[in-house]
């Protein structure tokens, strides 16, 4: 008997290594295992056996049991494997088509380079002060004296609406409304980000309507050299820790001395290229020291105090920074020039 | 100003500094240079030759051939086209292997059988502008003064081997625009001397006093402050030398004849304009400087007759105005041909005055341009004595002895004191009394110094330099603003920050950008037509106009930000752009008046546009188009984004260019106000028709009026530890009754519990009946300090349902 399990022991496994489907495999364990095996009639037959024989021959049942049972899992679980395999394989999928975006939105251009000057600016301990579009003569151009038939407004074409109601030229307004709602108080430190508006024909380079940010610092003992350190500040945030900065004299009726501010083109460094006219600069501000009689129009005493002030186009500074070659672009609202800028 | 490098070295030694030199320094020292221009365009082996005859052709009617002396053995044969060619003449000749502006290079050539070894050239062909050349010279070949030498390399004849700088100056820095100006600024950078023009060298007097043949009176002391008068008798009017009109041909001005041009010149060295009259042409002995009459007629030299006004300033000879002073002089004492007796004027003009005349009669002139910047009262007499002298020596006249003047206040030199502590506060720098005083020594100020004080005398060429400030300015450019130091701001420290209404504005960006929606930015100008078909929330304002408005298209301040975001949704349509979402912040105009006698209100408005595919198309999705709960969600977000939940109210609004069913209002609404401030809504279909837009929803908000509602911190609600209980209710009404009546019915008859209520399903279908709608509503109950009851919240279903059906006739939903 003992033989006989020994050998239905060998035969099934030696069965069950070439069992080729889950089906097949199946029939094999009701073929050995199930009521009617082989196996189950031999312990059907045990009790033929003699009690010290039965104990042993049951073990050895047992053993062969356990054994085709293990053999059985054993494939069964393969089978298992490679059915999920299978499966995973059926429901592959194409993973480089694209994925499901929403739309990108977007800030508009001049806001992001106005948004980074305010931020560096507020860095610096400055205030954000804003005033209206349209606004007084006096405040547009004779508080900054700039009185009326002054060759010097001959700089800026405006539009009037009234005698006295003009588009501001500019965001200085601001600035000589700020020092009077301050009513002699100092410090004075703000920026003044806006549109502003002049008479000129729109082309490439102009543009009747565009932004400005104004700065404006009072205090009692603010020297040129505090405005070039601003200023070298400022064009180190703007453009890269490598600017350096260059200021020559000119003139502005409401600063004496008065400096345009040249920084080092970005796109070659200062060696000179296209961009910078082979001069290595590119103009981006005007600035000075606030002149007396602004000061004094505004209710500061200039022998008590002094102040810096600078003026920075916007428009100039996106078209350096990102390669912009006409300002129309920054109006038209070409949605495909918009998107450019859904960017971080 | 332009400005010639030749003529300029007569004032100051340039040696060792070409143009491009001087160009560097006069930019780094403030004084913008654009461009320097050679004056020879490309010019080799053009001589000046002699035309010992001339020929007709023999076979062209309109040639000639000529015989030309270029001063090598044999003469030249030349075949010319121009008509004006004529044996006896001076004329420049490219002789071959010559070269011309264009490129041209001269070459043997035959014309018509007949060989020509050169050209004989007209001006253009020397590549010099013909607007400056007298019109007998545009027209045919340059004929030379005889005096030019047979074989002259023609660039020294005409100064054309000379460079010029052409300078953009400030409005400060007119006394530059004069030769010795520049000639001053030059001096001073370089440290070098100043040669002044002898003024009365050549001038030759004799006769009269011209204090007796012309008196001078002044009637408007205001507006002029001194008028000086020269006679001159015996001109002959004729060409100017040839190196004075080069001279002016650099400096971009056209000469016209001795007399003429010797104005013109001295204007260009000294700055101070002049004018000449025809002496025989006036009246009388007398010249009166008085005021307009106020619609008085005057014709000026170039034959317009202008209308002038009181405010104007009129030269006159006691009977009729003569000239424009400062301006232009007048077309009946203009010096012709046969001008044999000159009256020369020197004058100083209020600039103010001057410039207001030019103004509105849009007159500019190179006097004008001078005048209205104030020139130097010291010059007034040099510079009629120059003149006076140039013209004895070039136009054949002698002066009346002296000169006639009426001078109403004697010019001093302004003293200005600043001290070395101020300057060197100021900028920053630490600069000594020896360094400071060179500075003032190589710009020629006169100065004391006492104790670090000092007090300089301005120079009256130099107006602009009034106020210590002026003279600390010129001491930073001349020391080199790169010298200045670079330092930070002492003091104390300030905090640097934005107000609440610019942090939301910025928030808000972020938001919408983060949304999909592209920020745009339009102009502020509009039509007065896009305002009527889309006026937005402010029908009843009257837009703002310009006015002088550079077109039609913008000439009235925007009321409302749509038209324009209308616009662009056009203008990107028409480029194949369909889907759109776009915002935009701005400010509008507000007024009642007509004519503005104050400030209008400023607003700032938010818009936002939405046309199109709700989202870009994705390979396995379906497109949806955008519809009204598109820009209405955006409504909503922002509302919630804000917290103003509590404050905005939506309600149906009728708007003109709005669909009339698919448009809300949003209010502000409280105990007391309900505002409009925003519009939500589709494009009134006719308008979308005319404009060729697809379905186009915007919305308009007025943010200016949001912020002071805005809560200035988030308050934490404590969390919920008892648990909330959801009830629906369906409910059957006609379809006129708006889901946000019911909800705020809902809200009206709920207690406290209620915690939140939304729509979840809105259905018609047949069954319900016609002009029947079903709403569903999904309640949420809860209660933060126990566990509700069964039966409450009955009880409150109970009395929501009752307050649907007496309110609405609502019914519930079997």
């Amino acid at each position: 008997m003992r033989e006989r399990l020994l050998s239905l022991k060998d035969e099934a496994l030696q069965e069950l290594e070439q069992v080729q489907s889950a089906a097949e495999l199946n029939e094999l364990r009701i073929k050995y295992l199930g009521k009617k095996g082989p196996l189950t009639e031999i312990m059907r037959g045990m009790g033929g056996l003699s009690a010290e024989e039965r104990p042993v021959i049951g073990q050895v049942a047992n053993e062969v049991r356990g054994a085709i049972e293990a053999a059985v899992q054993a494939r069964q679980d393969a089978f298992d494997r490679a059915e999920t395999e299978r499966r995973l394989q059926q429901e592959k999928i194409d993973v480089t088509l694209p994925g499901r975006v929403s739309k990108q939105g977007g800030i508009h251009p001049l806001y992001r380079i106005v948004q980074k000057m305010e931020d560096i600016f507020l860095g610096m301990g400055y205030k954000v002060a804003e005033g209206p579009e349209m606004e007084q003569d006096y405040y547009n151009f004779e508080a900054l004296n700039l009185p009326k038939n002054h060759p010097a407004r001959d700089m800026q074409d405006s539009f009037y609406v009234t005698e006295d109601i003009l588009m501001r030229t500019h965001t200085s307004p601001v600035q000589v409304r700020t020092m009077e709602a301050m009513k002699g108080e100092v410090p004075v430190k703000i920026i003044c980000p806006g549109r502003v508006y002049r008479r000129d024909n729109d082309d490439a380079t102009h543009s009747h309507v565009f932004t400005q940010v104004e700065g404006l610092v009072v205090g009692p003992n603010i020297r040129f050299s505090d405005l070039k350190g601003t200023l070298l500040q400022f064009a180190k945030e703007m453009f890269g820790p490598q600017t350096q900065i260059r200021m020559r004299p000119s003139f502005f009726p409401f600063t004496e001395p008065s400096a345009e501010v040249d920084v080092t083109c970005a796109s070659c460094g200062g060696d000179g290229c296209r961009i910078c006219k082979h001069t290595g600069w590119i103009e981006i501000l005007g600035s000075g020291m606030v002149h007396p009689r602004v000061l004094q129009m505004a209710g500061y005493d200039p022998n008590e105090v002094s102040g810096f002030a600078f003026g920075i186009g916007v428009e100039r500074i996106a078209m350096k920074k990102y390669g912009i070659d006409d300002i129309r672009h920054f109006y038209v609202n070409d949605l495909r020039f918009l998107r450019q800028f859904a960017k971080y | 100003m332009k400005v010639s490098y030749q003529w300029l070295s007569e004032y100051v030694d340039l040696t060792g500094y070409t143009a491009q030199d001087l160009a560097e320094l006069l930019t780094r020292g403030g004084i913008e240079v654009d461009v320097v221009e050679s004056r020879n365009k490309g010019i080799q082996q053009v001589v000046v030759g002699f035309v010992t005859e001339r020929e007709k052709h023999p076979d062209a009617d309109k040639l000639n051939v000529c015989k030309v002396d270029v001063g090598s053995d044999e003469q030249l044969q030349i075949v010319c086209g121009a008509p004006n060619v004529d044996a006896g003449q001076k004329v420049p000749v490219a002789t071959v292997g010559a070269r011309l502006p264009d490129g041209l290079k001269i070459k043997r050539a035959k014309l018509r059988g007949v060989e020509s070894q050169g050209m004989i050239c007209s001006a253009k062909e020397l590549g010099m502008n013909d607007r400056l050349l007298p019109k007998e010279i545009q027209e045919g070949i340059l004929v030379l003064p005889a005096a030019a030498e047979i074989g002259t390399d023609i660039l020294d004849v005409l100064s054309l081997n000379d460079e010029v700088l052409e300078l953009d100056l400030t409005p400060n820095r007119s006394d530059c625009l004069s030769m010795l100006g520049v000639a001053y600024e030059i001096a001073t950078l370089l440290g070098r001397e100043v040669k002044l023009p002898h003024v009365q060298e050549g001038l030759r007097e004799s006769g009269t006093a011209a204090s007796e043949k012309v008196q001078i009176a002044i009637s408007a002391p205001e507006q002029c402050s001194h008028y000086a008068a020269r006679v001159i008798d015996g001109v002959a009017i004729a060409p100017s030398p040839l190196w004075m009109q080069n001279r002016l041909m650099a400096a971009g001005i056209r000469p016209i004849n001795n007399v003429v041009d010797i104005t013109n010149y001295v204007m260009l060295e000294y700055g101070q304009p002049l004018h000449a009259f025809d002496a025989d042409r006036m009246a009388g002995d007398r010249i009166d400087v008085r005021h307009a009459y106020e619609g008085e007629r005057f014709v000026t030299l170039d034959d317009v007759e202008r209308e002038l006004h009181s405010h104007m300033l009129l030269i006159t000879d006691g009977e009729k105005g003569v000239a424009l002073a400062g301006v232009m002089g007048g077309a009946n004492s203009e010096v012709t041909g046969t001008t044999a007796r000159i009256v020369l004027e020197s004058a100083k003009f209020d600039g103010g005055t001057v410039r207001k005349t030019s103004r509105e009669l849009g007159l500019r002139s190179e006097s004008s341009l001078r005048f209205e910047k104030e020139v130097d009262p010291a010059r007034v007499i040099q510079a009629l004595d120059r003149a006076a002298s140039l013209m004895c020596q070039y136009a054949g006249g002698t002066a009346a002895k002296g000169i006639s003047e009426h001078r109403v206040k004697e010019a001093h030199p302004l003293a200005v004191t600043v001290t070395l502590d101020k300057i060197n506060r100021y900028l920053g720098t630490s600069l000594s009394v020896d360094q400071v005083g060179d500075i003032l020594t190589k710009l020629r100020f006169p100065y004391q110094e006492k104790q670090s004080s000092f007090t300089v005398e301005v120079p009256t060429r130099r107006g602009d330099i009034t106020l210590d400030v002026d003279i600390i300015e010129e001491v930073a450019r001349l020391y080199g603003y790169d010298e200045i130091p670079t330092t930070w701001i002492e003091g104390e420290i300030t905090p640097g920050a934005l107000t609440a209404s610019q942090r939301i504005r910025r928030s808000l960006r972020e938001l919408l950008s983060s949304s999909g929606l592209l920020e745009a930015s339009n102009y502020s100008f509009v039509q007065p037509d896009q305002i009527r078909e889309l006026p937005g929330l402010y029908p009843q304002v009257k837009p703002v106009a310009l006015a002088m408005p550079m077109s039609e298209e913008r000439s009235v301040m925007r009321t409302s930000l749509l038209p324009q975001l209308v616009e662009m949704a056009v203008y990107n349509r028409n480029r194949n752009v369909e889907d759109m979402a776009v915002f935009e912040f701005g400010r509008i105009f507000l007024t009642e008046q007509e004519q503005l006698s104050e400030l209008p209100r400023e607003r700032e408005m938010l818009a936002v546009l939405m046309t199109g595919n709700r989202e870009p198309l994705h390979w396995n999705g379906k497109p949806a188009k955008t519809d009204f709960y598109d820009i209405k969600g955006v409504a909503d977000q922002i509302v919630r984004y804000l917290g103003l939940e509590t404050h905005i109210r939506c309600e149906e609004l009728q708007v003109e260019g709005f669909h009339p069913g698919r448009t809300a209002g949003m209010y502000m609404t409280d105990a007391t106000s309900h505002t409009l401030v925003g519009i939500i809504g589709q494009l009134h279909p006719e308008l979308q028709k005319e404009k060729d837009l697809a379905e186009t929803y915007v919305l308009e908000l007025e943010i200016d009026a949001l912020y002071e509602h805005v809560p200035a911190e988030i308050a934490y609600h404590a969390l919920p530890r008892f648990p909330a209980v959801s009830r629906d209710i369906a409910v059957v009404v006609d379809e006129s009754v708006t889901a946000g009546v019911l909800m705020d019915t809902v809200r009206a008859s709920s207690g406290d519990l209620l915690e939140s209520l939304s729509v979840f399903d809105i259905y018609q279908g047949e069954h319900l009946g016609a002009g029947k709608k079903s709403v569903a509503l999904s309640l949420v109950f809860r209660h933060a300090e126990r566990t509700l009851q069964d039966e409450e919240i009955t009880a409150q279903y109970e009395q929501i349902v009752d307050a649907l059906a007496s309110t609405h006739g609502a019914e519930l939903r079997k």
